[in-house]
């Protein structure tokens, strides 16, 4: 048996907005079928996995607090892949974010008032847009891959924020624990509802990034600018949009992003910086990007699905003691399928089985031949 | 037993049919062709000609319909059963690997595991008795057109085929090479074997070959003896109507008319590993004018193309002139401001983003030009006014679409140059640069570009036309030069120019045509 | 001497899951396919090799798991971009990411586990030999698979029909399918071939370098791999030099770090990473020569038509 893919005339309308789900309903039959593996009765572990982790209110602040990061990183990774320019590097960029931000409550925490917490988002945004600026010059100076030099970066920015928070920047009063200073009041993401949970602004400030680039990739010439570019560079050139401008534009305002989502998690939910301050959360919103289809408003669903991994692998490690990568192996698979179904979109797909079904034409010539040896 | 084998035909096609989605390729084609015969398959652009013959080759698989190969039915599964059969097939995009040897490029289509050096061996033995010389051990990237013609030619020949599928051979060569090759054909059905000549060209299909099959829209329109036949009634089988005449209104004072668009000395270092350099060109194109650019293919004319439109800067600022203006130093949006225009040779993936809307199109090229019209506060896209005037092109050039706004993928290579060229003309540009106007493109709308070319020239504006096509130079043009290997000659009159001597200049006799070069002097 | 002799075995042992992943790769970008998921497949084969290893108490059944695992990880990318035509970069990439979590998951009761470790050649009159004895005959098996495979896509490449097919299709798909040249399934064997090389590269790190289970031990290892291969220009003999010249820096680092030189530990550890964005900058900035070496059709997508 093969697959055969006939191109379609034009993109699927249907198959765009049907993809996500049906990618999320295979993910349920293949984790079903994991769950099962590991011994599990699949309808136990799903309740426990994606319905209690979000039946009460302060839960729901909970899934928010860890689909902002999600979400904000994502939005910038969507204009970086439209641009078909391949930023693999949020990681660091978040990290970077986070260890700029954390400047002003670190080393100057005599400094307070209500400067402060703009002026740490913004040096936040600052931070990972100089560490995305890195692999964009190698690209546009020297022709050096991107996948390859943002990921390595990736691995210096956890080691410098490692020894930074066990060297120079240790809380001198952290009984040695490697990390700063709690931030003062005054340097930490307000809470929004605090008697209801504990979601900070950080999920607002991804809502908004999501609207706002929402609006610039469909409403606007610079939009249209990176989607040319992004699906064929060599008619974008033609319309004089530059390729390299183009590559600095993704990679900072995807970097200025990550770094945002860096420090709102720093000041927001964890109150300081420690060795590791990121589940992941870089890689994470490869997937979530893909899954809302490369479309901000998307990615806001989908970073709530992405989310939701993340508190069901907790839920399923302290109910039932399975690891809590089955996250991770929940995150891989939809992103997977979101890939094999995207294909559908621009494709039909057809069986062809070996021999026994050759296509009718192939037939009717094979009953053709027959009859005329028979004449 | 071999009078018996005569007369069956070598390949019987019957009721072949192609379907693509919702387009019928093929219908039911029938195909006759003899031992020793040179057949033409006949036909516009996109009538079919290059699915039949995908058929053949086992390239693609048809849909319903039936082939006989000696009398026998066969199925051709892939090209491998084809070469078994006895079936060669020369690409009109050639199906070469320019990181490879002539030699290895050879060996790959061979099954046997002789090894590439008495390949290499045979393969030069056989191209020098056929009057084709080539090199095995050159790398395909550094090769001409022509050289790497060759080298498909070879490659076939070596397979000792019956039948030889060869389509659109001379449309990357000067006239000259192609006398060349058609001593070759002749020579081959002098040894028995046949060949299927797919061309539009009638004036070469009249002149070598022995009958010939007409295609139309996909469906057989009938079989005859081109010998026997006018190019013109030739050319109402192919097209089903009587095509529009391009009408060309002589221009008074040439001379006297403003240079609008001038290039002096203009050089560039080539690009990539097998790119042309260009070395020295010169020209200059006047108000109300027309010239034509002649070449063959890969001899620099992307790279002029690249340099005049601005999609790459020159060194020196002044080499470029439009209206008057230094242009050498400005980004094709800075040319474009000046009153240029530009149509690309290549449709999908240049001239237009393939799988954005038209209207997506129009905007392409028109962002700044047209910025207040198009695009409004902040940078938002007036989306009501790219659909208004989308349409206003899509009518003023009849281009014929599915939908309302479709992808430019969707349409046709006739349609959507239509709309690409109407989209510069809708600015009225006073230069304007177009490299292959009506490649791929069926002869109504070629006929329809053509003219709009030439009424844009007469209403004032200055128009370059970059050409392989020698009839459409001729057709359209004021004077012609001649792009070879980097350089360009001086623009002959179109009344002193002939196909022999523009050929001659094509392959690389003289740059700077000698009796300008006295008077000169 | 001996001192010597020991980091030159650390640096081969170190260099060898380089090697196998980045020939794999290379022989995978050879025919035209970019596979990201090195290191997801290396992590694969890595867990594979211990668990199977661990629970067998043999390290060579181990060895066979590593290369399975590998190969059929693979097989699910191989899928995904040639049958169904999936953007390969985000394919890969996502490769890597369930590698890493499925390797996780699996190896969740290996951790502290003490595992097998393959034995070391031990050639009686051969291996005892002054200098050369240890380190021509005494190295771990892999070793000598790694080298005897670099030498045999060397010449599988470079001298065979079958190698200078499969670089054909490299070059461009869309001439091969019009020759008749079977672009899918040579690109299936490719990536297959790719994905066991990487499996036992990741089982060259859990049953020889450090013969026990923990989570993301390969590293960043399989991106090391992939950026080797651009630093090769697609040429195994780079490939070799350019293992070994990483494996020198990956031991150079931890010796510095075991030294107490005045350094911060972590910058140490940033060396491997920092060289290989040094090193991919170094070999990229001649675009001509970049662009002569690529194998033209690399990363498309490619569907036949019939």
């Amino acid at each position: 048996m093969r697959l055969e893919l006939v191109k379609r005339p034009q993109r699927s309308i249907l198959f765009s907005a049907l993809s996500p789900f049906i990618a999320f309903a295979l993910t349920m039959i293949a984790g079903a079928v994991l769950f099962a593996l590991l011994g599990v009765n699949p309808l136990t572990a799903f309740n426990i996995y994606f319905i209690e982790p979000i039946s009460q209110v302060w839960q729901l602040h909970e899934l928010a607090i860890k689909a902002a990061p999600l979400i904000l990183i994502a939005v910038g990774l969507s204009v970086c892949y439209k641009a078909n320019i391949w930023n693999i590097g949020a990681e660091g960029q978040f990290i970077f974010g986070g260890i700029f931000g954390s400047i002003i409550p670190v080393m100057f925490p005599q400094f307070e008032g209500p400067l402060v917490l703009p002026l740490m988002l913004l040096l936040g945004m600052v931070g990972g847009a100089a560490y995305a600026a890195i692999p964009a010059l190698l690209k546009t100076r020297f022709n050096t891959n991107e996948i390859l030099t943002s990921l390595m970066l990736v691995y210096v920015a956890q080691l410098f924020l490692d020894w930074l928070v066990r060297g120079p920047w240790r809380d001198p009063q952290g009984h040695g624990f490697p990390q700063t200073i709690q931030f003062g009041d005054s340097a930490v993401v307000p809470e929004l509802m605090p008697d209801a949970g504990r979601a900070n602004w950080g999920i607002v400030f991804a809502l908004v990034a999501a609207v706002l680039v929402w609006i610039l990739m469909s409403r606007m010439l610079k939009g249209f600018e990176v989607r040319v570019l992004g699906s064929s560079p060599r008619a974008g050139r033609f319309a004089g949009f530059g390729i390299k401008r183009m590559v600095f534009f993704a990679f900072l305002l995807s970097g200025a992003l990550a770094g945002l989502a860096g420090i709102s998690e720093v000041s927001g939910a964890i109150g300081q910086l420690q060795p590791v301050i990121s589940p992941g959360y870089g890689f994470t919103a490869i997937i979530v990007a893909f899954l809302g289809r490369l479309n901000p408003l998307g990615i806001v669903a989908a970073g709530l699905v992405l989310a939701l991994t993340y508190l069901g692998g907790e839920a399923v490690q302290s109910a039932l003691g399975i690891s809590d990568k089955v996250a991770r192996v929940f995150q891989g698979m939809l992103l997977f399928f979101v890939l094999g179904c995207d294909t559908l979109i621009h494709y039909r797909i057809r069986l062809i089985g070996l021999a026994l079904a050759p296509p009718d034409g192939a037939v009717k010539l094979e009953a053709s031949t027959k009859l005329k040896e028979a004449s | 037993m071999s009078a018996d084998q005569d007369a069956t035909n070598l390949l019987e096609v019957r009721g072949l049919t192609k379907i693509f989605g919702t387009l019928t390729a093929c219908d039911h084609v029938d195909l006759n062709i003899a031992r020793g015969e040179i057949h033409a398959l006949l036909g516009e652009n996109g009538a079919g000609k290059s699915t039949l013959v995908k058929m053949l080759f086992g390239s693609l698989e048809p849909n319903s319909g039936e082939i006989f190969w000696n009398g026998k039915a066969v199925r051709i599964t892939s090209p491998g059963v084809a070469k078994k059969l006895g079936i060669g097939m020369v690409f009109q995009h050639f199906s070469l690997f320019e990181a490879l040897t002539a030699a290895e490029n050879i060996a790959l289509s061979l099954d046997d595991g002789s090894p590439i050096g008495s390949i290499a061996a045979k393969a030069r033995a056989l191209s020098y008795s056929y009057g084709l010389p080539l090199d095995p051990d050159s790398l395909v990237g550094d090769l001409s057109v022509g050289e790497r013609q060759r080298i498909e030619i070879i490659r076939c020949l070596l397979q000792t085929p019956q039948l030889i599928i060869l389509d659109e051979p001379t449309s990357v060569l000067t006239p000259q090479e192609a006398d060349k090759l058609f001593e070759t054909l002749e020579r081959l059905r002098a040894e028995g074997k046949s060949i299927l000549y797919i061309s539009h060209r009638l004036e070469e299909v009249k002149r070598i070959c022995d009958r010939a099959t007409v295609l139309r829209h996909g469906k057989v329109v009938g079989h005859c003896n081109p010998r026997e036949e006018t190019a013109a009634s030739l050319a109402r089988m192919m097209v089903g109507s009587e095509v529009q005449a391009v009408v060309r209104a002589p221009v008074a004072g040439i001379d006297a008319a403003k240079p609008l668009l001038e290039i002096r000395n203009l050089s560039r270092k080539p690009a990539t590993p097998f790119s042309i350099p260009l070395r020295n060109i010169s020209l200059t194109v006047r108000a109300g004018e027309v010239i034509g650019i002649a070449g063959v293919a890969g001899n620099g004319q992307g790279e002029f193309f690249e340099s005049v439109s601005g999609e790459v800067l020159q060194q020196d600022a002044a080499s470029v002139r439009i209206r008057g203006k230094v242009a050498g130093g400005l980004t094709i949006t800075g040319r474009r401001l000046l009153g240029a225009a530009f149509v690309p040779e290549e449709r999908l993936g240049h001239g237009a983003a393939p799988r954005m809307k038209l209207s997506e199109n129009l905007l392409l090229s028109r962002h700044a030009t047209d910025g207040k019209a198009f695009v409004g506060m902040g940078g938002m896209v007036k989306s009501g006014a790219i659909q208004t005037a989308a349409q206003r092109i899509i009518k003023a050039m009849d281009v014929r679409k599915s939908a309302p706004d479709p992808e430019a993928a969707a349409l046709s290579g006739g349609n959507l140059q239509k709309f690409i060229v109407g989209r510069e003309l809708d600015r009225a540009p006073s230069v304007m640069v177009v490299n292959q106007p009506t490649w791929g493109v069926d002869a109504g709308a070629a006929a329809r570009i053509r003219q709009a070319l030439i009424e844009l020239s007469r209403s004032g504006s200055a128009v370059l036309v970059i050409s392989q096509d020698l009839d459409e130079l001729f057709e359209i043009s004021d004077a012609i030069a001649v792009m070879h290997n980097g350089e360009l000659s001086r623009p002959m009159p179109i009344a002193e120019a002939t196909f022999e001597k523009i050929g001659l200049l094509m392959g690389g006799a003289e740059p700077g045509h000698a009796e300008h070069g006295l008077e000169i002097a | 001497m001996d001192i010597a002799i020991n980091i030159l075995l650390t640096i081969a042992t170190a260099a060898t899951p380089l090697l196998i992943a980045a020939i794999g790769e290379l022989v995978v970008e050879r025919s035209g396919v970019l596979n990201l998921g090195v290191e997801g497949m290396m992590i694969m084969g890595a867990v594979g090799g211990f668990g199977a290893g661990y629970l067998t108490g043999s390290p060579w059944i181990g060895l066979l798991a590593a290369i399975a695992m590998g190969a059929l990880f693979s097989l699910l990318f191989a899928v995904m971009t040639l049958s169904l035509a999936t953007n390969q970069v985000a394919t890969g990439l996502s490769l890597t990411l369930l590698g890493l979590g499925l390797s996780g998951m699996m190896g969740t009761s290996f951790v502290g586990q003490p595992g097998v470790r393959l034995p070391n050649l031990d050639i009686p009159g051969l291996t005892s030999l002054p200098v050369i004895g240890r380190l021509l005959f005494g190295q771990d098996p892999i070793f000598y698979i790694s080298i005897a495979l670099t030498a045999a896509v060397m010449w599988f490449l470079f001298k065979t029909r079958t190698g200078l097919t499969l670089r054909s299709i490299g070059d461009s798909h869309t001439s091969a399918h019009a020759l008749g040249i079977k672009v899918i399934r040579y690109r299936y064997l490719s990536v297959i071939f790719g994905g066991a090389c990487a499996g036992l590269a990741g089982g060259h790190l859990s049953l020889v370098y450090t013969p026990q289970w923990v989570e993301n031990m390969t590293a960043g290892r399989g991106w090391i791999a992939l950026a080797l291969v651009v630093f090769a220009s697609w040429r195994p003999w780079r490939v070799l030099a350019g293992a070994y010249i990483f494996g020198a820096v990956w031991i150079g680092q931890l010796h510095a770090q075991a030294f107490g030189i005045p350094v911060p530990s972590q910058v140490l550890s940033a060396l491997p990473y920092l060289a290989t964005v040094v090193v991919l900058v170094l070999i990229s900035r001649n675009k001509r020569l970049t662009m002569m070496n690529t194998p033209a059709s690399l990363g498309q997508p490619f569907v036949p038509d019939r």
